[in-house]
């Protein structure tokens, strides 16, 4: 079926290399000697962990437990013992460590009682919980929990499913073996998708350069019955990203203010649609994952890995040359180096490439940036690049802003054609994370400010309050005083003097309630040290009145709480 | 432990290679050149370059910047060969060897030189010397003059009277001067048929040089160092503003193909316009700035006092140039609805 194609501007053709890793099947990699497996796997929030050190697991255990919907549970991938819940080093280029549940397999590979999971008496509702359940991520490499991308917009009707079989990253292979051998799995999960997201069509696009993989993908739709398109794209990086695709095959394109289904469109990873039918029609969690093992390497090839193997582990099974020098996570394009060679694999692990400056020559000093445009040519996001690295190294981040700094997805294409070698794309990440923690910073000195504030504000409330208590139980007292003396008069009195003695005892009363306050009010001035306004300089002055007329105009003035004792204490002295 | 961030791969480019092939491009015009004036220009080549590269050691030295680096970059010799191909070919030594180390020195360094200049070095040089010498900026070879070797580079380095055979204008200079002198006598038709001075459309050989420059910069085009837009922007301004008035008065305006091929339109359209550092950089904003650039050059060359506007219609352009960027910003992906 001829299907018509758009194009989005930019892109480049970086040598694909490829070929290498996809002469031999997909091999199960055997069990490592302990895997590390880090909670935090998915976007969102890290589960909990729910086994201790000690703890004897089973394969497919539950050992993280999601953390708020958006996040995604994490399972034993062998069964053996836990031997720590701890900080472990992670496959990130910060090198931090982050919370680890460390596995020590026992060789027996035992499952947990797998159940299907009866899909056809289930609500949609519970299909994505029971995904969350079983750890379905975006195997792409984003790693977003699949679940939170399963509910169509309520306002937007759903036009298209797109799965991504592209894989446009250069060396990477995993999806394209995964879709050869194991077309019929990816087909009947994508049809859970459909199922959920109730869209029109359903698009699979893949890259011309895998027309193995199509050709496989075709034939399971047709078996299966479905009406799903598998249609070629033309190979350029970066077409395997998802706006990149959902532009190519639909013609619309998503900005990064908006979600893709505000469009009427979803997309999806192949692997992710085949994790997700083997949860359900297994009753398998996402325990492992098929990893590219590549690069300086004497045996390339596809692995199926347990989530947590250390990487050197699985690099030794494809022989690595002597002179590699490191791992590269990810593609040449976006991966990055791992910082020490026993990280773990995780769910986003799509491929590991021995580094060696054979393969990638180390980069040319940088020189400055002539404006030659290559960059704008190659960016898909049809950005500016130059004007960005303009900005960013001048820190003048607002207009790194202006000029759509968070449009970038860091696909790599600007630095790659860059003459000058600049590395844009760290330039621009540097101002977005210097953004963020500006943003953070600005946020937190807000809520501080408005903490102490409030303090500010119910202190003197209090003040006010405990004032006002006093001035009523000292004039309640007066008045009783008061009320016993004129008693006590009128009993001793001449008859010649009721009138008086009927208005007496009010006036009384109020005649020693202002005593009272008169006396308190002395007693307070006498008691009072002096205070640290008394001895201001004028520009202090200034600044209270100032700061006096903030207080009152965002409403925080005791006057009116105070009110009732300033106002006795005036009264008295106007009675003197 | 190694922290060289992604991509890992990288395409096969550099700054040398663009210039390389920026100065590859010039070589049909250069041929061409040396061709119709005899090879004094080449002579100018190597002196342009040579005080191009000293500058450039000195300038890099004082401002405490890596020299091999920035010396084997091209940039300094792209500048001195577009200055040796904007002065007359016989000049003295000196002239070229100023301007080229204004260009250099303060055109370029003093703003903070590779990529950092407003101004295109080039034209900076050439207006400046156009200004200070007018004179021996205007002296170029009489029609026809075969000379030896030898003799021109005795003229060039001020060994050999300047002589009666320098007292020649470039076929766009001699058409304004005949016409200023004629005072509305003489018509363009009539100029253009002594076929010694202007060949078939523009000045004899001169429509070679041109052509030499056209063939270059389609080069460069259909290499992706440049873009369409700025020369073809700068050549219709050129058509349309030359056209418009020749078709108003045909007597005292020469046709489109003349201004096209003469002068430095065409080494202006394909290598002076398209500078990525001076100028545009947005579609648009490239499109305006050709335009621009070709008005001008039309007003300056026409109705000015100089020889050719190029020099000053680009320098003009050159300050509007970041407004331009500023205000032509393209939509980028996912953004284009909004208004």
């Amino acid at each position: 079926m001829l299907h018509q194609l758009f194009t989005f501007k930019g892109g480049v053709k970086p040598p694909t290399n490829k070929t290498q890793s996809v002469t031999l099947p997909i091999a199960a990699a055997p069990l490592p000697s302990r895997l590390i497996v880090p909670l935090h796997q998915s976007i969102g929030g890290t589960p909990r962990p729910v086994v201790q050190a000690g703890d004897k697991v089973r394969k497919g255990q539950l050992i993280g437990e999601a953390d708020g919907w958006i996040s995604a549970a994490v399972h034993a991938p062998t069964s053996g013992t836990v031997r720590a819940v701890a900080m472990q080093p992670q496959p990130h280029p910060s090198g931090l460590d982050a919370l680890s549940v460390v596995i020590e397999p026992d060789g027996r590979d035992e499952w947990i009682d797998r159940q299907p999971f009866d899909y056809a008496n289930a609500t949609p509702d519970d299909t994505r919980r029971y995904l969350q359940q079983s750890g379905v991520v975006g195997l792409g490499g984003a790693v977003f929990p699949t679940h939170g991308k399963l509910t169509a917009s309520r306002s937007v009707a759903m036009d298209e499913l797109i799965i991504n079989g592209a894989e446009c990253e250069p060396y990477i292979t995993c999806d394209d073996l995964l879709m050869r051998e194991r077309a019929a799995d990816i087909v009947r999960g994508i049809g859970i998708f459909r199922d959920l997201l109730q869209p029109k069509r359903v698009l699979i696009g893949i890259e011309d350069n895998k027309p193995e993989a199509a050709a496989a993908i075709r034939a399971a739709v047709a078996e299966l019955g479905e009406n799903f398109e598998v249609v070629s794209v033309p190979t350029r990086y970066p077409a395997g990203g998802a706006k990149q695709l959902i532009r190519v095959l639909t013609g619309k394109e998503v900005p990064a203010a908006k979600r893709s289904t505000d469009l009427g469109v979803q997309c999806f990873n192949v692997a992710t649609a085949y994790t997700a039918w083997r949860a359900i029609a297994y009753g398998e969690p996402v325990v492992s994952r098929i990893v590219t093992v590549t690069g300086n390497v004497h045996a390339p090839r596809n692995y199926e890995a347990l989530i947590g193997t250390p990487m050197n582990e699985l690099l030794a099974l494809a022989q690595p040359h002597p002179d590699t020098d490191g791992t590269v996570m990810g593609g040449p394009m976006m991966g990055f180096l791992v910082p020490t060679p026993d990280v773990p694999v995780v769910k986003a692990t799509n491929c590991l490439i021995a580094h060696a400056d054979r393969l990638f020559p180390p980069k040319a000093p940088e020189m400055p940036c002539i404006r030659c445009g290559a960059c704008a040519d190659a960016c898909p996001h049809e950005l500016q690049p130059f004007e960005l690295y303009w900005h960013a190294r001048a820190k003048n981040f607002g207009k790194t802003q202006q000029y759509h700094i968070f449009d970038c997805i860091e696909c790599g294409c600007c630095s790659f054609v860059c003459p000058s070698r600049i590395p844009l794309v760290q330039y621009f990440r540097f101002a977005k994370s210097e953004i963020w923690a500006r943003e953070r910073e600005k946020n937190a000195a807000d809520e501080a400010k408005t903490r102490f504030e409030f303090k500010q504000f119910r202190e003197e409330r209090e003040k006010a309050e405990k004032a006002e208590k006093l001035a009523k139980a000292a004039a309640a007292q007066a008045a009783k005083k008061a009320a016993e003396a004129a008693a006590a008069a009128a009993a001793d009195s001449s008859p010649a003097a009721p009138v008086e003695a009927a208005v007496d005892p009010t006036q009384a009363a109020k005649k020693a309630a202002i005593e009272a306050a008169m006396a308190r009010a002395k007693a307070q001035r006498e008691a009072a040290q002096p205070k640290n306004t008394d001895t201001l300089n004028p520009q202090q002055a200034e600044e209270l009145a100032a700061i006096e007329a903030r207080r009152q105009a965002a409403g925080l003035t005791d006057a009116a709480a105070g009110a009732a004792a300033v106002d006795t204490t005036r009264e008295a002295k106007t009675e003197e | 432990m190694m922290t060289a961030p992604a991509p890992f791969l990288l395409k096969d480019a550099s700054v040398s290679r663009v210039m390389t092939q920026v100065c590859l491009a010039l070589i049909p015009g250069i041929a061409a050149y040396a061709w119709l004036v005899g090879p004094a220009v080449l002579i100018q080549l190597v002196i342009a370059s040579l005080a191009a590269l000293l500058a450039e050691a000195v300038m890099l030295r004082l401002r405490g910047k890596p020299l091999a680096m920035f010396l084997s970059d091209g940039s300094a010799v792209v500048t001195a060969w577009l200055i040796a191909l904007t002065f007359p070919p016989l000049a003295p030594w000196w002239l070229v060897a100023t301007g080229t180390v204004f260009a250099i020195v303060i055109a370029k360094h003093l703003y903070g030189g590779l990529g950092q200049n407003p101004f295109n070095p080039a034209m900076v040089a050439f207006a400046t010397c156009i200004v200070s010498f007018p004179a021996l900026m205007a002296q170029w070879p009489s029609v026809g003059l075969q000379m030896p070797l030898l003799d021109q580079i005795d003229i060039i380095l001020g060994l050999a009277p300047r002589v009666d055979a320098l007292s020649g204008a470039t076929p766009l200079d001699a058409m304004k001067t005949a016409l200023k002198l004629g005072d509305g006598e003489i018509d363009v038709a009539h100029l253009l048929a002594n076929q010694d001075i202007y060949g078939n459309f523009a000045g004899r050989g001169w429509e070679f040089v041109a052509a030499g420059y056209l063939i270059g910069g389609l080069w460069l085009w259909q290499r992706r160092l440049i873009s369409w837009h700025a020369p073809f922007a700068f050549i219709a301004a050129f058509v349309a503003i030359s056209g418009a008035l020749w078709l108003y008065h045909p007597a005292t305006f020469a046709n489109p193909l003349f201004h096209l091929l003469s002068g430095g339109t065409m080494l202006g359209a394909f290598f002076i316009v398209t500078d990525p550092v001076s100028g545009c950089t947005t579609p648009r904003g490239k499109l305006i700035f050709g335009a621009g650039a070709g008005l001008l050059a039309y007003i300056v060359r026409v109705f000015g006092g100089y020889p050719d506007g190029v020099a000053f219609a680009v320098l003009l352009m050159n300050l509007s140039a970041p407004v331009i960027d500023l205000l032509t910003q393209p939509r980028i992906f996912g953004m284009k609805d909004e208004s």
